[in-house]
């Protein structure tokens, strides 16, 4: 773990870490980017913040000792990877500001990788639809099935469905996060921090412990831009955060597409927005693996169909095409009695479930 | 004149139950000053006037003396109307006007008008019932309420219209016609019921209601509005069976003492759709002067909650211990009192905020999780069934489509079916072992089976029993929701004609059970 992150990098890290409440100070205002503050070398940076900051980062570069801070990693099981070592994704060189040190939980080896085996970041809005959530979803999973990681941020709505996707197929999966990688933010999806942690990748700027800023999120969403080849923007608001990051992935060259929502939907302003400006269109993850590594060339594994007779094979396609009840159980041809049978025991198989309380719904994240 | 002392006995109201008081009226010589103590309140203070008054204008003597009114118990607080009778009876009886024997084993109870007209008054069942409990033999009442004081037997109830005709009749010189109850042969169908054969399609819901209709079970709809959820609750009562004659007397007591009553039998089940900007003390009942809250009034019958998640918390927290207890209890001074609330829970929701559901829905997700929040929490472990309404698809509507199912159909269907319940009830109530957990004191449907009588009544074999191990194993299905499918599954046999529950019905008593762990968020 000492050898994967040099000194100097190690006390840039906790430095950002020290001051990001200073940072919080100039840069929360609404619009304000980190900008050029991240690029700034420590003693310039230590300058900027002024006032008590500058004399606390100075009197912290000057005292700085790396064995504690590594006995302190070692501890919160914390890894760090610094520009300098092989492990460092050479994908984040290409942005202006890259971070020095890499603070990672999990599979560190996923993160060199993404410049081997391209990544897609799939970014989205925090209260978007059951269609978009869906999508994300179904999109996360097939990438995964075709052995490709998917990076994403681990918020409320589109981020988390993406990440439950990847993960449901057993594929590789980077949760970039504002704050802390040991800290689960939101605090909602700590069972799912736990699980990216187990079988895939966390990784912040900050160093652990720290709780995210206003500012870390646009920070953060730079380097969910740059880790991927490409960023997928599922359903975004006209005026959403998640728009930084396609902003900095166009920026960096990187593919910029993104999936149509219906043209009234709020929630897919955005997206639909970024469609008209010429972004490739997405409908599921053989449109974006042909993106990625030119059509046909990349054929997703299909999904396995479940072993099932006739009634429940109908049942299921009705419940595919999002009937209510009553016409499934006319499409499948079964009064309705029966018809509630054969759904409970497909329920109890796994094949379908409740769709919050109306309805039924397949199940994506089983089998 | 010497100084008489007289007392009548007289009943106050307290919840739904009658409680005795006795009025004595003291007459002697001194001031004309008329008082009344033991804690009236001003409707009790005003019978002064109005006694007088008729008393006078009945050709009846008012002594100019001084008369001292005392309704004992004296600490019970006493109001409303309802004493002025028996102070005027009393007030007669002290000074000498009617012979005291005559008041022997008789109660009085009603409101003067100033002319000397016996008024009706509110709950007359429960006071005939308290009068025959008390071991009174005649009880007086206004003759337009006699009819409902005589449903109660064993007590003879004198309609009587007016001071002059009781004096009359308390000096032998007349008796009135004896009243006649309510005809118990009378068909029940006297009201109209809205029929279920209105509803076209709807099948899930329609066949959710039957399963609820013949088991007493909670039933939550789901469906856009306009879909008709309204229209499904309203004609529940129209499937249930018509009360028995102990359930109708229950049924109009309540209604008369909320003063809703019609004055006779009631024939069929109450349906109270309270609006969801109620008040828990509105819903269980209570104020200063505790009244039936809306879960009493539907006793018996249905209760309807459309709009579920909009009505306040606290009111949907009140309902859940009266929905397990069958009653509430209102402490209120020194008084405490107790309404019956055995309701059949009907309520509806719309599938998300936007109310359109399923693909076109535009709700948020956290918008969306809010309002199921607000859906499961308190009331989702009193709903045995979930059904799900389609918005209505024109070509159902269109004249010549064959009508639905009747609600006469399907009522006969759900008495066969609580007919079977009652019967292994009943045997189960013999064997010592059953009834004892249950927290009702006899169980008259499944729904109202104690966890052990269900796993004895609802007792599964193997093959039976498979699916609801797989549901476990599987996680779909928690270990409080078992013993809600089984009595479900009891209830589906029971319609089925079967006497032991079989694979499938288990299966869509799981197909309809209630989940508080579906999903919103990916």
């Amino acid at each position: 773990m000492s050898a994967s992150c040099c000194d100097a990098c190690l006390r840039r890290g906790y430095l950002v870490g020290l001051l990001a409440g200073r940072i919080a100070g100039l840069l929360d205002r609404p619009g304000c980017r980190p900008g050029g503050l991240l690029a700034l070398e420590d003693a310039e940076l230590a300058m900027a913040v002024g006032g008590e900051g500058t004399d606390e980062a100075i009197d912290f570069l000057g005292r700085f000792e790396p064995r504690r801070a590594r006995a302190d990693l070692r501890h919160a099981e914390v890894a760090a990877i610094c520009r300098h070592h092989d492990g460092y994704p050479a994908l984040l060189r290409d942005l202006g500001d890259p971070p020095a040190t890499l603070f990672c939980c999990g599979r560190v080896e996923l993160l060199a990788a993404v410049d081997e085996e391209p990544a897609v970041t799939i970014v989205g809005t925090r209260d978007a639809s059951p269609y978009g959530l869906d999508v994300a979803h179904d999109l996360a999973r097939g990438l995964a099935a075709a052995g490709v990681t998917t990076v994403s941020g681990m918020a409320l709505g589109i981020d988390a469905a993406a990440h439950r996707g990847a993960l449901g197929a057993r594929g590789a999966t980077v949760a970039v996060l504002a704050g802390g990688p040991d800290v689960a933010y939101p605090r909602r999806h700590r069972d799912l921090h736990r699980q990216i942690r187990e079988s895939g990748l966390v990784v912040s700027e900050l160093p652990p412990g720290q709780r995210p800023y206003r500012w870390s999120f646009p920070a953060r969403n730079r380097l969910m831009a740059a880790l991927a080849r490409m960023t997928i923007v599922v359903e975004a608001g006209e005026s959403s955060g998640t728009l930084i990051t396609a902003e900095v992935a166009q920026d960096l060259g990187r593919i910029l597409a993104a999936v149509p929502g219906r043209v009234t939907a709020r929630v897919a302003a955005g997206s639909n927005r970024l469609l008209r400006e010429g972004a490739p269109v997405i409908r599921g993850a053989s449109d974006a693996l042909d993106e990625l590594f030119g059509v046909g060339a990349h054929v997703p594994v299909p999904l396995s169909p479940a072993d099932v007779d006739p009634l429940q094979r109908r049942l299921l396609d009705a419940v595919e095409a999002g009937l209510d009840v009553d016409a499934i159980c006319e499409f499948a041809g079964v009064p309705v009695n029966e018809g509630r049978a054969a759904l409970a025991r497909l329920e109890t198989r796994g094949l379908v479930r409740r769709d919050g309380l109306f309805g039924w719904e397949p199940a994506r994240t089983r089998r | 004149m010497p100084p008489v002392l007289a007392s009548v006995p007289t009943f106050a109201l307290e919840g739904v139950d009658a409680r005795e008081v006795t009025v004595e009226v003291d007459v002697r010589q001194g001031l004309p000053v008329f008082t009344v103590v033991g804690l009236p309140d001003t409707a009790v203070r005003e019978a002064r006037e109005r006694v007088r008054a008729a008393l006078l204008n009945s050709e009846l003597e008012f002594p100019l003396q001084r008369l001292t009114v005392n309704l004992a118990p004296a600490w019970v607080r006493k109001a409303g109307a309802s004493f002025d009778l028996a102070i005027a009876v009393g007030v007669l009886a002290a000074s000498g006007q009617i012979p005291a024997a005559a008041l022997r084993g008789c109660a009085v109870s009603g409101e003067l008008s100033l002319g000397g007209a016996l008024r009706p008054i509110r709950g007359a069942l429960s006071i005939a019932i308290g009068c025959r409990d008390a071991g009174f033999e005649r009880l007086v009442v206004a003759s337009e309420i006699a009819p409902e004081a005589a449903l109660v037997e064993g007590i003879e109830v004198c309609a009587v219209p007016n001071l002059s005709r009781l004096v009359d009749l308390l000096h032998g010189r007349w008796r009135p016609d004896p009243p006649l109850p309510p005809s118990r042969d009378e068909p029940f169908a006297a009201r109209e019921l809205p029929d279920l054969a209105d509803v076209r399609g709807q099948a899930d819901a329609r066949r959710a209601l039957e399963i609820v209709a013949a088991g007493g079970h909670g039933l939550l709809m789901v469906g856009p509005p306009g879909a008709g959820k309204t229209m499904l609750a309203r004609r529940l009562p129209g499937i249930l069976p018509p009360p028995t004659r102990d359930e109708a007397l229950e049924i109009t007591r309540v209604q008369s003492v909320a003063g809703i009553g019609a004055g006779r039998l009631a024939t069929e089940r109450p349906f109270r759709a309270p609006h969801h900007t109620i008040s828990a003390p509105g819903l269980v009942g209570g104020g200063s002067r505790p009244r039936p809250g809306e879960m009493t009034l539907a006793h018996r019958g249905v209760l309807f909650l459309d709009e579920l998640p909009e009505f306040s918390r606290q009111a949907l927290e009140a309902l859940r211990q009266p929905l397990e207890s069958g009653a509430v209890e209102i402490t209120r001074g020194q008084v405490s009192l107790s309404f019956p609330t055995r309701v059949l829970l009907v309520a509806a929701a719309n599938p998300c905020p936007c109310g359109v559901g399923g693909e076109r829905c535009e709700c948020g997700t956290i918008a969306r999780e809010r309002y199921r929040a607000r859906l499961t929490g308190p009331l989702i472990d009193r709903v045995d069934l979930v059904c799900q309404l389609a918005p209505v698809a024109a070509a159902s509507l269109a004249p010549g489509v064959a009508a639905s199912e009747g609600s006469a159909t399907v009522r006969a269907r759900v008495i066969t079916a609580r007919e079977r319940q009652a019967v292994r009830l009943a045997e189960a109530a013999r064997s010592p072992s059953a009834a004892r957990d249950t927290p009702a004191a006899v169980p008259s449907c499944n729904a109202e089976l104690g966890s052990r009588a269900t796993r004895e009544l609802a007792a599964l074999d193997r093959r039976a029993s498979r699916p609801l191990g797989e549901a476990l194993d599987a996680g779909v299905l928690t270990g409080r929701g078992h013993d809600r499918v089984l009595r479900v599954a009891r209830t589906i046999a029971d319609l089925a004609g079967a006497d032991r529950i079989a694979r499938e019905h288990v299966d869509e008593a799981l197909g309809y059970r209630a989940t508080g762990a579906g999903r919103v968020t990916a």
